[in-house]
């Protein structure tokens, strides 16, 4: 499979592995280092399972001075460094380097300071993200980025991936809710990136630092921005007959002056698999459902909730319904929030997207997702974050027939680039990693993945962080063949242009 | 019909974008200058050019590279030419009930959005929607190797590659000439209120801190003169009830007194001879130096206007956690807060990386950058 190709590192694997085990065995505890296959198992992939490859060797300090030395180290021995906090990924951004040392960042799980006053929370990096809320919610305070796998993954990989959730459209993404970094630099040196303050001296590498992949450092200590819990918070819940009826509403909600905290869509099939699994109370009839939830002061809520009753209604939907009680709106969002479980009941393996779109194409690249669905004959349901154009197309698979993973991920590169076609991007929230790098060649142009290479080596100059992800080489993208899709050049006539 | 509206109506028109596309002759005057290594210094409408150092090089207008070239008032996003005068992206937003939900300062009447982003400016209601840079979604720039390229997009939600497009927000045009930048626009709240009451300083800033504890639709703070201002944006219920919780003055002349905090013609601003800009943890207490000031985004902004020497002021903001900036007034000090050596270092790879050659704004920030 071209996915298997080896990360570009000159003379990686030339490292005396004995003798790189006896250093690092030299400046850990015993307990933190593995070597023996069974104790490496654990860590061949991240949860984008399909890509499986065993490290070297894995590493699990518990303090910056130790990581620093794992750096120092393999700087001098030119061995590759892949950092991992929970594994949770989706694109493969951890899976490991199999003559590398996989960095995991575990034990790194202490809050270390609260500030209320200043609305602060200064963490390691293998802080989950619910654990953050929950430690903060006694002053009336929480975390807003919030994953759909906020229990189990950790705050130094939302900075990595630059995680989303259901309230990003509100509430933004991690890059727009964290203050301060610190990192460790490929050659072991401590920086501190941003500051407690709302803005930093120089270039902006807080903001660079987001969504960067492990690539350009390793986050050893994050300071994150807390909010005031809302007053109140109510969902509605809207079906519809038609799925570009639903389309159509979720722009008018915006057009009418407001900002959602959170507005999700998902079609028929993600709907039937959702209530079969947790009996959300969604209507089995519908072709869509929306789920708009607001946010605010008491008075803000209720006013803004009978204004987007009235717009759903007239955006022809066939029912309407507001959550009556926390019961009922926790229900509602239970369902949403076990869509992907659900679907994976339908069938032995599923795979999935992670695109978006400007939303005013949803109803074109639904239709196009449908049609590649038949043409592959592999069933897909679509859950998407409708206010900001996130979609997540859920593919339906069985991995023990052979060639039917292989078939999935053609599809889903399919999916890709199609959103990259109608002006939209290859990843949403999951990053690249090693599973959309292919697709990387469709949205960049040469020059751009040049830019990219040369911005890496900046921070990196031998490439030893983790090597071979995110950002493909030239070599590889001239082997995938895929053409370049610049704006304004759209390989499909049928949809509508912008 | 102002140019603004033609730019609006006809935004999807391409005779329109076109007459106002220079990619190609901007393009070839940094080819040229990368060829010769001769420095340039990007020129747009000239308002910032009292912030930070000065530059010298061949000019390189984008003021002519402008229009809208995309506006979908649901999609919420806008996508313009650097050159395009803020003031006409400001009205076309405006016609729709949008606004840029940072707030930028214009400092006069030809502010581009280029200038602006490059410069990284926020105003009054940054502390409460985000900064510039939060709402830059992508960008397509020149880099110093006179390539196009294009980071980022029109949507809100973008992991694919390193964020460039943000970067560029506050290198102040020394990474690359940006020829288009797409930004994430907000609806115009329905309701605005300001109030005030007397206060001191310090009784300030514990006031500004507490409420942006609570969850109350706060969209600008400001103290000055010895009173708090503090302005209400949202629903009108939620403005109403949240008047009743704080109190004070109504101020009538609000937005009036907003545009002049954030434009710095406020009385304060003209009579400070030396003016810094301190950046802080917004808990922080008063700094211990003599002088009037201002103070703005829940005191997390503090403009002093202080004899102080530039070392004393600097090593208060570090010791809060903090920041400092000559803004105006003392051309004998660094403009900006020294980077530490490590960062500078990476600060200067960075630069290599998209500026081998050092063409762009040489100097403009750090002279090492």
């Amino acid at each position: 499979m071209s996915l298997f190709e080896q990360p570009m590192v000159e003379n990686a694997g030339s490292a005396d592995k004995d003798a790189l085990l006896a250093a690092l065995r030299a400046l850990l505890p015993n307990e933190a280092v593995l070597w023996e296959e069974e104790d490496l198992r654990p860590y061949e992939c991240d949860g984008l399972s399909a890509y499986r490859r065993l490290p070297w060797l894995v590493v699990l300090p518990s303090t910056i001075e130790q990581v620093q030395a794992v750096m120092r180290l393999c700087h001098d021995r030119h061995v590759p460094v892949v950092a991992r906090g929970a594994g949770t990924g989706l694109s493969g951004g951890a899976l490991p380097h199999e003559h590398g040392v996989l960095l995991s960042l575990a034990k790194f799980n202490s809050i270390l300071a609260i500030d209320v006053m200043n609305r602060t929370a200064r963490v390691q990096p293998g802080v989950r993200n619910l654990a953050i809320s929950q430690a903060v919610a006694p002053h009336g305070l929480y975390y807003a980025p919030d994953p759909s796998s906020q229990i189990a993954c950790t705050i130094g990989g939302n900075v990595a991936e630059n995680s989303g959730g259901v309230h990003c459209l509100k509430y933004g993404l991690t890059v727009h809710n964290v203050l301060k970094l610190k990192i460790l630099t490929a050659e072991g040196e401590l920086l501190t990136l941003g500051s407690e303050a709302l803005d930093a001296p120089g270039y902006d590498l807080l903001a660079l630092f987001h969504g960067s992949e492990g690539m350009l450092g390793v986050i050893i200590e994050v300071t994150v921005k807390l909010l005031p819990l809302p007053e109140r918070a109510q969902v509605v819940l809207a079906a519809f007959d038609d799925v570009v009826k639903a389309g159509a509403a979720v722009g008018e909600i915006i057009a009418a002056g407001i900002i959602p905290a959170g507005l999700e869509m998902m079609d028929r099939l993600a709907i039937k698999a959702a209530e079969d699994f947790v009996h959300a109370g969604y209507p089995l009839d519908a072709e869509a459902i929306l789920l708009c939830e607001v946010d605010g002061t008491n008075e803000e809520v209720s006013e803004h909730i009978l204004r987007i009753h009235d717009i759903l209604q007239s955006c022809g939907a066939v029912e309407v319904r507001t959550a009556r009680d926390e019961h009922e709106r926790m229900m509602l969002w239970k369902g949403r929030k076990a869509a992907f479980p659900a679907v994976g009941r339908l069938a032995p393996d599923y795979y999935c997207m992670d695109g978006t779109i400007p939303r005013r194409h949803l109803p074109a690249v639904l239709q196009r997702i449908g049609e590649l669905s038949r043409e592959y004959a592999l069933p897909v349901a679509n859950v998407f974050h409708a206010g900001d154009g996130n979609l997540h197309p859920l593919i339906l698979y069985d991995a023990n027939q052979p060639g039917e993973l292989k078939r999935t991920e053609e599809f889903g590169g399919k999916i890709l680039e199609l959103c990259v076609a109608v002006g939209g991007t290859i990843t949403g929230e999951h990053g690249v990693g090693m599973e959309k790098i292919d697709q990387m060649c469709v949205q960049f142009a040469p020059a751009e993945l040049q830019q990219f290479h040369a911005l890496k080596a900046a921070f990196d100059p031998a490439g030893l962080l983790n090597p071979g992800k995110a950002v493909p080489t030239l070599r590889r993208c001239a082997e995938f063949g895929a053409m370049h899709v610049h704006r304004g050049q759209l390989p499909f006539p049928e949809l509508e242009r912008f | 019909m102002t140019p603004a509206s033609v730019y609006g109506e006809f935004a999807n028109d391409r005779f329109v974008r076109m007459l106002a596309d220079q990619t190609q002759q901007l393009q070839a005057q940094v080819g040229d200058a990368f060829a010769r290594a001769a420095p340039l210094c990007i020129v747009g409408g000239g308002t910032k050019t009292f912030l930070g150092r000065s530059t010298k090089g061949e000019p390189l207008d984008i003021t002519t590279h402008r229009g809208i070239v995309h506006y979908q008032p649901t999609e919420l996003v806008i996508t313009a030419r650097a050159g395009t005068p803020l003031s006409e992206i400001e009205a076309v937003l405006d016609e729709h009930q949008q606004i840029l939900a940072f707030e930028p300062p214009h400092f006069g009447g030809g502010a581009t959005l280029g200038g602006t982003i490059a410069c990284g400016l926020s105003g009054p209601r940054r502390a409460y929607a985000g900064a510039a840079r939060d709402f830059v979604l992508g960008t397509t720039l020149i880099n110093g190797r006179g390539e196009v390229l294009h980071f980022g997009g029109e949507v809100m939600k973008n992991v694919a590659g390193y964020d460039v497009s943000r970067l560029m927000s506050g290198a102040m045009g020394t990474l690359g000439v940006m020829l288009e930048v797409s930004l994430k626009v907000l609806p115009r709240p329905s309701h605005e209120l300001t109030l005030a009451q007397v206060s001191t300083a310090t009784a300030a800033i514990a006031q500004m801190n507490q409420w942006a504890g609570r969850p109350l639709p706060v969209s600008a703070t400001c103290f000055v003169d010895g009173v708090l201002y503090v302005r209400l944006s949202g629903a009108a219920s939620a403005v109403a009830s949240a008047h009743r919780q704080l109190g004070g003055e109504i101020v009538d002349d609000a937005a009036d007194f907003w545009a002049r905090v954030r434009e710095q013609r406020h009385r304060f601003f003209a009579e400070a001879t030396v003016l810094w800009r301190v950046s802080v943890p917004p808990a922080t207490p008063s700094l211990a130096l003599a002088g009037d000031c201002l103070l703005e985004w829940g005191a997390a902004l503090r403009w002093l206007n202080t004899a102080a020497d530039a070392a004393t002021v600097r090593k208060l903001a570090e010791q809060a956690g903090g920041h400092a900036s000559v803004w105006r007034g003392d051309a004998s000090n660094e403009p900006f807060h020294p980077l530490s050596p490590a960062l500078l270092v990476v600060q200067q790879r960075v630069k290599q990386a998209f500026d081998p050659k050092g063409i762009f704004n040489r100097g403009r920030m750090y002279a090492e950058l």
